[in-house]
């Protein structure tokens, strides 16, 4: 395998995240950081600035970083999903999960454990953990669909009828959820989902990288996959 | 021949030179360009006049007032002398059994000619008995006169949407006309949303449809685009200090003496769709955000039901207690990042365990 190298101590490492996915995961993660911290302000604004209206576009601002920050993430999605079709096959993971596997669903289980500190061992993966590729599929996947879908619809309230946000968002995504009102109140209770993940992963990230059996952090900044032991792996075949 | 509109407002006493200014009202209410005046004239001097069938179900006649309170006196003679010759329970002069022959009466006569303007709503629960008109449900009388109509105005939020009477719990079971049983499919409906609705604005759409022989184009939820095609935000004169980031905080505050936007105070005109921040009310003097209060969205879907209106962040249902998007979400976050928490000290403790058990 062209993509697999030996290390000076005699470990493998594997290629397993392209320069494109990885600029992706960061720039991603940033316009996240980014709409989270604008929309919050959006949902509760601070104290009001003095002076003249006209001298001032403190509120104005926030809302344009939030929109700035928003279509740097759709564009990123739109990438995102080309790379699942045209990447390797670990950057399908995240876009179409193995849920036909049997193996891949015991993998979910022996990770389950693992977290539960009921097995001595993890497994040993190349790509994703089973247990992280579901969170990251239901939580970031949907999550940033949903909020792309709802974010988006509020806009088009913004550019008014005619404009595409508004034709292909709006029109159909308010009634829906009813009215604008519970479309704003669904958009920030998705901003709680999508905080609950990056909770969750952060900490993963942090805690697998010391306890798994393969590097983390390191991983998504370098692309290369490291090992701490030469035993098999255990997402091979799939 | 038919009576024409224009027969109908001269046997009010309604001279050529009124008449003729009210049509160039109309056109420029109804956002259309002064050529439109004579053919809005032309249109009522010679088509028979439609009839209009008011019905009054479940509701606080707050539609009604409004509509009589019309800015244009003129506007006001000439849409009344169309329609209250017809059937509308609080201001005919009929009454009784005489009142209920005429709702018959049009139904017969004018068959799938007549617009059904309807006030309020059925409630369904115990038979309907929560709304009695002669002596029956309205429910039928409202199924008995939708099923020929031409067209239904739904009058207001509560015909449009439900309004108080539908807010939770709802025990009378209110609905708005277009889910009410038994509507026929294929006649229209027009939801004129409001509690109540801008009196020109009321007028507009009658004229607009009783003049052009047609209906105003409708946006998805069935209100016309004309007049419910953008927020109260996105005309409000306080909107630069929303942009500037300026907030009333409390009503008694240098904000609201400034006049700063009612953002944080609770004000719905982000999320809600009406001409008051254009047209106003009361004869174009004021409206309620220029009154110093916020918007509470009047003309929006289940505005009863959005918890306070004062708050920015309203209620979510359905988790047991009424808390916002942000008690939820923290709650969440709470319990993941505490979990996170005592997870990463139980791998530590793990850690060190098995680090003793290899030495
Ligand atoms: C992770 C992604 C996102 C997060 C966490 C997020 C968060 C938020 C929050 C909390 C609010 C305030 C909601 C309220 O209570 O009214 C908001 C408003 C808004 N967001 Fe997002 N958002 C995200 C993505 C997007 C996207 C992709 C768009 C698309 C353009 C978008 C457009 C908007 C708009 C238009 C508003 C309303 C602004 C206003 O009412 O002034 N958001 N966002
Ligand atoms: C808003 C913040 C973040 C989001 C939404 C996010 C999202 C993601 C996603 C979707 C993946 C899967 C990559 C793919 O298959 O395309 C991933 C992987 C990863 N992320 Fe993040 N990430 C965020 C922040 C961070 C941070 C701050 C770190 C640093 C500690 C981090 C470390 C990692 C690592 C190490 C992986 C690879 C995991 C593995 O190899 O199984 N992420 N992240
Ligand atoms: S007062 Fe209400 S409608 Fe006016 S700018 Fe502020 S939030 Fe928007």
């Amino acid at each position: 395998m062209a993509n697999t190298e030996v290390t000076r101590d005699g470990q493998q490492a594997v290629y397993v995240y392209e320069g494109s996915l990885r600029l992706w995961h960061w720039i991603n993660a940033l316009a996240i950081f980014t709409l989270i911290g604008t929309g919050y302000f959006i949902g509760s604004p601070m104290s009001s600035v003095p002076g003249e209206a006209s001298e001032n576009f403190f509120f104005g601002w926030i809302r344009y970083i939030h929109f700035s920050a928003a279509y740097i993430m759709i564009a990123g999605f739109v990438f995102r999903l080309y790379l699942a079709v045209m990447g390797n096959r670990h950057s399908r993971e995240l876009v179409f999960p193995s849920f036909t596997s049997r193996k891949w669903w015991a993998g979910v289980w022996h990770e389950l454990k693992w977290y539960a500190f009921l097995t001595k061992e993890p497994k040993k993966y190349v790509g994703h953990n089973p247990l992280a590729t579901l969170a990251m599929h239901f939580m970031l996947f949907w999550g940033t669909i949903f909020m792309i879908v709802t974010g988006l619809a509020l806009y088009g309230e913004g550019t008014g009828m005619g404009s595409w946000q508004y034709e292909w968002f709006s029109s159909w995504v308010i009634p829906l959820f009813g009215q604008s009102q519970d479309v704003h109140t669904w958009h920030h209770l998705g901003m709680w989902y999508i905080i609950c993940f990056v909770i969750i992963h952060i900490y993963a990230a942090f805690r697998e990288d010391v306890m798994s059996r393969q590097s983390m952090v390191s991983t998504m900044i370098s692309g290369w996959r490291t090992f701490k032991d030469n035993r098999p792996v255990d997402d091979d075949t799939d | 021949m038919q009576e024409t509109f224009y027969d109908v407002m001269r046997r009010q006493g309604i001279t050529r030179r009124s008449f003729l200014k009210y049509c160039s009202l109309t056109a420029a209410a109804l956002g259309l360009g002064p050529a439109f005046a004579p053919k809005i004239a032309h249109a009522m001097e010679n088509k028979p006049r439609i009839p209009v069938l008011w019905l009054h179900g479940l509701e606080c006649t707050c539609c009604s007032e409004s509509f009589i309170r019309s800015a244009h006196p003129l506007a006001k003679d000439v849409i009344l002398s169309m329609i209250s010759l017809d059937y509308d329970d609080t201001i005919m002069a009929a009454a009784g059994q005489q009142a209920e022959a005429i709702v018959e009466e049009i139904v017969h006569k004018h068959k799938g000619n007549y617009i059904l303007a309807c006030e309020g709503n059925p409630p369904l629960n115990q038979d309907g008995m929560s709304c009695i008109i002669g002596g029956k449900p309205y429910l039928e009388q409202l199924q008995f006169a939708a099923k020929d109509a031409k067209a239904i105005i739904s009058w207001g939020s509560c015909a449009s949407w439900g309004c108080v009477q539908a807010a939770r719990p709802n025990p009378t079971q209110a609905v708005p006309i277009h889910k009410a049983p038994g509507i026929p499919g294929n006649v229209p409906i027009i939801k004129v949303p409001g509690c109540p609705p801008i009196a020109e604005v009321m007028t507009a759409v009658v004229t607009y449809i009783l003049t052009f022989d047609r209906l105003p184009s409708l946006d998805r939820q069935g209100r016309p685009k004309m007049f419910y095609s953008q927020r109260i935000h996105d005309k409000c004169y306080r909107r630069p200090h929303f942009d500037a980031g300026q907030f009333v905080e409390a009503f008694d505050d240098e904000g609201a003496r400034k006049g700063y936007c009612l953002y944080k105070v609770g004000c719905k005109g982000p999320t809600t769709y009406n001409a008051c921040s254009t047209v106003r009310w009361n004869g174009g003097l004021s409206f309620p955000i220029q009154a110093g209060h916020p918007c509470f969205g009047c003309s929006e879907d289940g505005f009863w039901d959005k918890g306070s209106f004062y708050d920015r962040l309203t209620d979510v249902h359905g988790f047991g207690v009424e808390s916002n998007a942000d008690e939820i979400g923290m709650a969440a976050a709470g319990v993941v990042g505490a979990a996170a928490a005592v997870h990463a000290g139980a791998s530590i403790v793990k850690r060190m365990a098995q680090k003793g058990d290899k030495e």
